[in-house]
């Protein structure tokens, strides 16, 4: 067997170091560019919010909204940016809170303009 | 810039002297990666907690995080040097065992979530080398994209740390030893809490290329000291890997009547010893599983004569076996088929009793298989799919939950015994906990999991407080202990191991001092409490 050993002293996950904290809660192949917010969104809320089975949060509010609202948010047009990052830093039912080192403001806003966009 | 509210000491730590310890803390790690507004320090908050918004619940009084073990070294000098209690957490996802808050009140975490290097990885010796900030989702990517002949072992959840679940004495779904998260380390390093650096193992020997293939080194194997602890902070920590196998067939054993349990039970149990199934598997039925409709509610609450037949009605209506045992074998095809051969012709010693397969899957999987492949757990795959199966129509709402997890004996009539007992506790208490299923997480012991729903209401957690707090009661009258526990019941747990008048507990306390004389680690962890704090409630 051909030995691979990767020995990446100073590196992140990804092999690189970021300044950003660098979540990929996903097993999901992930955009490797686009809309940052989009990008985080795929990174980071997904696993539970994305579309697919056996994700918690559309699980959850396909349950709560019972089809009054769509159950992806991705597809939502009613979010409010501050409402999001109320929602990521504080947890609501199930979803726990998310930390600043696991999401930076940066990225929590990204993700709520995306959230949030006009369309 | 929002108002910064004022700095809150922690208990015993005059305010100047705390204040000294920021300013300190912010030289070593920049002002950026030191946090003490409360909307920063309320995302530290156990989402799942059982004492949420009561002022008993756990909360820090700052937190520090640094990026590298040299800072987690200057950190742990000036909390050492200024007596500042500390908490240090890897990912911070330990939910329902305590999250990212701390065990005792007004402790500053150390958040190592940003320590999430990749060190290193080898396919050819099988290992990897993190971070405590690393998760099974970040391993799990890592071998991906560089195509290595490699699986991980994942928990449930897969955002959490291999090294905080580990130490936490985590388990998951393929073959042992992996699945058992401790069992597969290999070589730790650690910071005391005077900021000394020590390897353990092979590590301990300097141009050593072995420290994550041989875990005894030279010397008395101190790996354990690090877990369910406050004797250091792990900074490193190597994991075997199990390669990656040729084939996985995805089964399901099941049994009809609900009367075959035990048998079922004690079949699975010798398969397992024969090492036949290496595979985690857990056993459960409709009424032992997650959220449940009206019908099957009412159906497990059901202490009369009527409930066994009434279960066997239920089953035999909707096409379901009483008992269901998932679990999965790895490797050749050839030789799993034939293992599933001997699988078969026991488990078929039980009247309708049999195994069906779910999947064979070939790997490595494309992008298109990896989405559709089943029981993504078993398969080395992380995910939260987990927190979706909290959620039924006509269930209540879910918020949080603790995890009631006694050890019991792999024994079919015992663990009979040990469901209904702990459901008539449950039902007493007014609880309507999930799951009851037999969980072969660990090697040779079987790990009931009830978990106990808690949320934002305070009178129904303390309900479920007391709830909890009779069911491990009950459990120690039989010699069933738990195997991790909430904080919010870590003294009352290690209470019960208690032979010789606590002996155990008392030779943790004196290790505790002698490692850490100042008491400023994690305080109160696993019933470990410094001196100064010895004897006072938690």
């Amino acid at each position: 067997m051909l030995a691979v050993t990767a020995a990446l002293l100073g590196a992140g996950p990804s092999g690189l170091r970021a300044a950003e904290p660098e979540i990929s809660w996903t097993w999901e192949p992930v955009p490797a560019g686009g809309d940052p917010g989009k990008v985080e969104f795929a990174r980071a809320c997904a696993v539970c919010h994305g579309e697919g089975p056996d994700r918690p949060g559309t699980t959850s509010l396909q349950i709560k909204y019972g089809g009054k609202l769509p159950a992806l948010l991705e597809q939502r047009t009613d979010l409010k940016p501050d409402l999001i990052r109320v929602y990521v830093r504080n947890g609501f039912a199930m979803m726990p809170r998310f930390r600043k080192t696991e999401l930076s403001d940066a990225q929590v806003d990204a993700i709520a303009r995306y959230l949030s966009r006009a369309r | 810039m929002p108002p910064q509210s004022p700095i809150k000491a922690p208990p015993g730590v005059p305010p100047a002297q705390f204040a000294d310890a920021i300013r300190q803390w912010q030289g070593v790690v920049g002002a950026d990666w030191v946090f003490t507004s409360t909307g920063d320090l309320d995302a530290y908050r156990d989402s799942y907690s059982p004492l949420y918004g009561e002022a008993t619940e756990r909360t820090a009084s700052a937190v520090v995080a640094p990026d590298s073990v040299e800072q987690v070294q200057g950190v742990m000098r000036i909390a050492h040097a200024l007596k500042i209690p500390m908490y240090p957490i890897s990912t911070g996802k330990n939910l329902t065992y305590g999250g990212s808050a701390p065990a005792y009140s007004g402790s500053v975490i150390l958040d190592l979530k940003r320590m999430n290097r990749i060190l290193e990885v080898s396919e050819r010796n099988a290992f990897a080398l993190v971070e405590p900030g690393v998760s099974y989702f970040d391993l799990y990517r890592y071998i991906r994209e560089h195509k290595l002949k490699l699986w991980i072992d994942c928990p449930d959840p897969g955002w959490g740390s291999l090294v905080g679940n580990s130490l936490d004495h985590g388990a998951g779904y393929t073959n042992a030893p992996f699945r058992d998260h401790f069992e597969s380390r290999c070589g730790m390093e650690v910071v005391l809490a005077d900021g000394e650096l020590l390897r353990t193992g092979m590590g301990a020997l300097p141009k050593s290329e072995t420290w994550q293939q041989f875990r005894y080194g030279m010397g008395p194997m101190v790996d354990g000291l690090f877990s369910q602890s406050n004797f250091g902070v792990v900074t490193k920590m190597g994991f075997w890997l199990m390669p990656e196998p040729e084939c996985a067939l995805v089964l399901t054993a099941e049994a009809q009547r609900h009367d075959d349990g035990p048998a079922f039970l004690d079949a699975l149990a010798e398969l397992t010893y024969a090492d036949l199934i290496s595979a985690q598997l857990h056993v459960e039925s409709p009424v032992m599983g997650f959220p449940m409709g009206p019908e099957l509610a009412k159906l497990r609450s059901d202490r009369s004569e009527r409930r066994v037949p009434a279960l066997d009605d239920y089953a035999r209506r909707n096409g379901l076996p009483c008992w269901t045992a998932p679990f999965a074998l790895y490797g050749h095809e050839d030789v799993v088929r034939a293992k599933l051969a001997h699988i078969r012709a026991r488990i078929g010693q039980i009247p309708g009793a049999h195994v069906r397969e779910v999947a064979c899957l070939k790997f490595p999987l494309n992008d298109e298989q990896l989405a559709a492949a089943p029981e993504k757990s078993r398969l080395g795959i992380p995910n939260l799919s987990y927190f979706a199966s909290r959620f039924a129509p006509g269930a209540p709402l879910f918020e949080g939950h603790i995890d009631f997890s006694p050890i019991v004996p792999l024994d079919g009539k015992t663990l009979r015994e040990a469901q209904d007992l702990f459901d008539h506790v449950c039902q007493d208490h007014g609880i309507a906990p999930l799951g009851g299923r037999v969980l072969l997480y660990h090697l040779r012991a079987a790990c009931l999991i009830y978990a106990i729903p808690v949320g934002r209401d305070a009178t129904a957690n303390a309900r479920a407080r007391e709830g909890f707090a009779r069911l491990m009661d009950v459990a120690a009258e039989r010699g069933w202990g738990e195997y991790r526990i909430h904080p919010a019941f870590m003294d009352r747990g290690m209470g019960y191991y208690n032979f010789n008048d606590h002996a155990l507990l008392k030779f943790h306390e004196r290790l505790k001092d002698a490692v850490d004389p100042h008491g400023i680690l994690s305080a109160g962890r696993y019933g470990i409490w410094p001196r100064h704090l010895r004897g006072q409630s938690s």
